[in-house]
């Protein structure tokens, strides 16, 4: 079979893939709830909205979970050391999410103007906060994040409280925030232009070409001040990439321009930064001409390139450590034990498709625009 | 060094936000079941009050079904934000069992629900039915995954501790999957989920009826949960015996405890079914016990004995003097000491390691321990003992009680004497609290008797914790008493008002509220 080098690469890919398969989906979702107060003014309008992701936002919200319990059954020393570090933003974020579940299934089950109102916003800061944090947290593992492991692998985080949760809200992280919540944003825009009834698919065409552009100047502006601004890391010695995981046997420096390394070695790695770039662009002409359905697949292509370039620039770490250098988790001494990988692969290997393909037909089965009538004959049942 | 308060909150948030998440839970793998089987009916005889009665117990399922979405992204995230040592030591087996939750069973719930709520227009009959089903299963398969996980808390088996990743690492995935405790574990809190479902719609039901509301879909939702809820309640009741025994083989001190079994008795033990145990004198007082009854129960036998908790006490002691031996070793290996001796000289006493770490609350250091400290770790190694025995107690005097309200209910219903005996209606609507209280106690024995472990006799709760302050969790801990009281009353508030509204809550305009408002449309059937 694999050996455990392979099987480690093989996992960075994956865990990468469901990350890139969450943003797509899930993400789509957190976009439409973003631009809620935004695209729809009356009940019925948004109704619209919140109707073409109802039947599916719960089955993309699980590759969020998925993507979570495989990075546990992966990679557990980040799980691990990522959710306890980042506790309070980790608290926020779970008690956004709060507001989906609830908002989507109960909004409608009351005739309220003020009740429904209110579970509006509870969808818009459930889509908006996850989306604006996971950003920020990028931000951060590029910067560095202040942990460290003891002699029994515990970890161990600088700060508590207000003390941890507000160096995380510093301009380059709030920077890589802005870019998270812009890019779903769009994608979640594309979405509702291609599945709403106007006036919500129009307004939400006209969001998508003033916003897209922006979020690739964003990328850009993050990749120059990423080569001027912020040190990356480096690995000087290592163990074997085969030998059991063990994270501070290395030695690891900080330099400048350390991230774009990969870059150079690699130079096929330079597509992700290209189609972050061009991806959102062309998102933006393709629903400027109409073609909701292009412009919906060159969105999750920016994405996939926006969150590959992340990836790829920090590779292999996957958690540096500005604390203490050598505690940094890379690829190859984060990991499960090679059986635990083997599995995983292949229960992957195995479900992902099947996944997919039930995901593909529930999607055709609902497909086509939803319109004030359906909201209307529909009113008992649907969200 | 080690907090005491801190360990406290981190157990406290962990404990309360799972019981919360268990309040949700049961009710959705057994009404999914029932939404198959209504929607089966409905398919093959073409009837439309069986549409009807899966639409509506399908909207109650849903009010349910959020919350226990919303609780579950809770448990998700808190093994790595408050038990992250937990996550790191034991994460190369807990870890795959979540993560193939997620792909076989979330996966197929969740994508498969959004269509049985809202494509009732879109989907033919069969196809919609197709969906029905696959949430069920889906639902169910996401209990099987994470009962193994459970079980292997309980019960590690297929994984050894090793010193140079300071983390338990699989050996077997086949031994973690059929892990005995995980499957007695998996049919028995699935069987009390079909209760609790059962209960649930029996009591609404049993409401209308007494009500004189909508008869015909409340008559036909009963005949279908008291059928359902009875051998589901006989199920549970034989399964939960069935978990006694595989406890009576693997987790000895959780049994003695529930038992207050304080020594050991010569077999076959009795079965105290009432007492006063105390802690401080060891002894149960004003017991009520019935002969032989535990023997037969834990070893399907009159000649083993069952240990008691003086005795499993002793075995402590032992057991925390290798494992004083083994966590002196590991420090070496630690420190960088590759040498074979060393190693082999670990391996002897490695199955101990957890009990050395038991040490870790009494002493910086547990290799060079005391006696004291010795004494104190195998005391802490014995729950509290009267939080387990009432909570096992309350849990199976419930099931009883349900069995007997399906049992007669069943009765009644065949035949057809349901209607004059309104005494049973009313007991069906005074009992549905009855299976959450159950499964809540059950949850509580099957977790506080695994204490003081996080994983059995592999890593203490107190260690397993994240490396947080007190202040931490009393931040997150308000925050989830502010948003878990607000969704509980909101929950609550809908499910009464829809069960209240019955049939009617569909617009469909053939149900009582509807009539009463336009008095000549159609009734119903």
């Amino acid at each position: 079979m694999f050996d455990y080098e392979t099987l480690k690469f093989m996992w960075w890919i994956l865990v990468g893939a469901l990350l890139m398969g969450f943003a797509i989906t899930d993400g789509m979702d957190m976009g439409v709830g973003s631009l809620l107060p935004f695209v729809a003014r009356t009940d019925t309008e948004r109704r619209i909205a919140i109707n073409t992701v109802g039947p599916h936002w719960d089955g993309n919200q699980v590759w969020f979970i998925t993507a979570g319990g495989a990075l546990f059954a992966a990679w557990p020393a980040v799980y691990a050391a990522a959710f306890s570090g980042f506790y309070m933003a980790m608290m926020l974020v779970l008690f956004a999410l709060f507001f989906r579940p609830v908002g989507f299934d109960y909004r409608s089950k009351i005739d309220d103007t003020r009740w429904r109102s209110a579970w509006d916003w509870g969808l818009f800061l459930g889509g908006a906060i996850p989306a604006l944090i996971f950003g920020v947290a990028f931000g951060n593992l590029l910067q560095g994040v202040p942990f460290q492991l003891d002699d029994l692998l515990r970890s161990h985080y600088q700060g508590s409280l207000l003390g941890a949760l507000l160096p995380l809200l510093n301009p380059f992280a709030l920077l890589a925030g802005l870019i998270s919540l812009g890019m779903l944003t769009v994608h979640g825009g594309v979405w509702l232009q291609l599945r709403a009834d106007d006036p919500v698919s129009g307004r939400a065409r006209r969001i998508v070409m003033r916003l897209a552009p922006l979020v690739a100047v964003a990328f850009a502006l993050a990749g120059a001040w990423l080569w001027f601004g912020i040190d990356g890391y480096r690995i000087v010695s290592e163990p074997a990439h085969g030998d059991l995981p063990d994270p501070l046997a290395k030695q690891v420096v900080r330099e400048a321009h350390a991230w774009f390394a990969i870059y150079g070695r690699v130079p096929v790695a330079m597509l992700a930064p290209a189609i972050g770039l061009l991806g959102p662009l062309g998102a933006a002409l393709l629903a400027a001409v109409r073609r909701p359905g292009l412009a919906f697949v060159s969105s999750a292509l920016g994405l996939v390139g926006i969150i590959g370039t992340a990836g790829l620039s920090l590779f292999p770490f996957v958690m540096p450590s500005s604390l203490d250098l050598k505690s940094s988790l890379t690829v190859w001494d984060a990991s499960s034990s090679q059986l635990t990988l083997t599995v995983m692969f292949w229960a992957v290997v195995v479900l992902l498709p099947i996944v997919l393909g039930y995901t593909v037909w529930c999607y055709a089965n609902m497909w086509g625009r939803v319109t004030a009538k359906d909201i209307e004959t529909q009113s008992h049942s649907a969200y | 060094m080690i907090d005491p308060t801190f360990i406290e909150l981190s157990r406290w948030q962990f404990a309360s936000t799972a019981l919360y998440h268990f309040l949700f839970v049961p009710l959705t793998l057994g009404l999914s079941w029932l939404l198959v089987i209504m929607e089966t009916v409905y398919v093959m005889t073409g009837k439309e009050i069986y549409k009807d009665m899966t639409r509506f117990w399908g909207k109650l399922f849903g009010i349910n079904f959020a919350l226990g979405v919303t609780t579950g992204l809770t448990m998700e995230f808190e093994f790595g934000t408050n038990w992250s040592y937990y996550s790191h030591y034991v994460g190369d087996v807990f870890g795959a069992p979540l993560a193939i939750e997620g792909l076989m069973a979330f996966f197929l719930e969740s994508t498969f629900i959004g269509l049985f709520f809202l494509g009732w227009e879109k989907l033919s009959k069969r196809k919609h039915l197709a969906v029905t089903f696959f949430t069920a299963l889906g639902s169910n398969l996401s209990a099987l995954w994470i009962l193994i996980a459970n079980g292997w808390m309980q019960n590690p088996v297929g994984a050894v501790f090793s010193p140079r990743t300071m983390r338990m690492e699989m050996q077997s995935f086949t031994e973690v999957f059929l892990n005995p405790v995980a499957q007695v574990k998996f049919v028995h809190t699935v069987a009390a989920g079909y209760v609790t479902a059962s209960m649930f719609v029996l009591g609404i039901s049993a409401w209308y009826i007494l009500k004189g509301r909508d008869l015909p879909f409340a008559r036909r939702s009963f005949a279908v949960a008291v059928g359902f809820g009875l051998a589901a309640s006989l199920s549970v009741i034989v399964l939960g015996d069935e978990s006694g025994y595989e406890l009576g083989d693997v987790q000895k001190v959780k049994l003695a405890a529930i038992e207050a079994e304080w020594h050991t008795e010569p077999a076959p033990a009795a079965f105290t079914l009432f007492g006063l145990p105390s802690q401080e004198t060891q002894e149960t007082r004003d017991k009520i016990q019935i002969p032989w009854l535990m023997g037969l129960i834990a070893t399907r036998s009159l000649d083993k004995p069952i240990m008691g908790l003086a005795e499993l006490t002793a075995e402590h002691e032992t057991r925390i003097r290798s494992g004083m031996i083994a966590y002196g070793d590991l420090m070496k290996i630690r420190g960088g000491d590759k040498s074979p001796a060393t190693q082999a000289a670990f391996d002897v006493h490695a199955k101990d390691i957890g009990y050395g770490l038991l040490l870790k609350q009494f002493t910086a250091d547990p290799a060079s321990a005391t006696e004291v400290d010795i004494k104190a770790a195998a005391q802490s190694a014995i729950p509290r003992v009267w939080p387990l025995f009432w909570g096992f107690r309350i849990m199976v005097g419930l099931g009883f009680l349900m069995l007997f309200v399906f049992a007669a209910g069943f009765w009644l219903n065949a035949t057809k004497k349901l209607e004059r005996h309104r005494w049973l209606l009313w007991l069906a609507v005074l009992a549905m609290p009855a299976p959450w209280l159950a499964c809540e106690f059950g949850w509580f024995v099957a977790e506080f008797g695994r204490q003081p472990w996080a994983i059995g006799e592999v890593l203490p709760t107190f260690l397993a914790t994240s490396s947080l302050t007190s202040g931490d969790l009393i931040f997150s801990l308000c925050g989830f008493l502010a948003f878990y009281t607000a969704l509980l009353i909101i929950e609550v508030f809908l499910m009464q008002k829809y069960a209240r509204l019955g049939p009617s809550s569909l617009g469909l305009g053939r149900y009582h509220f509807e009539r009463a408002a336009r008095p000549h449309a159609v009734p119903a059937e």
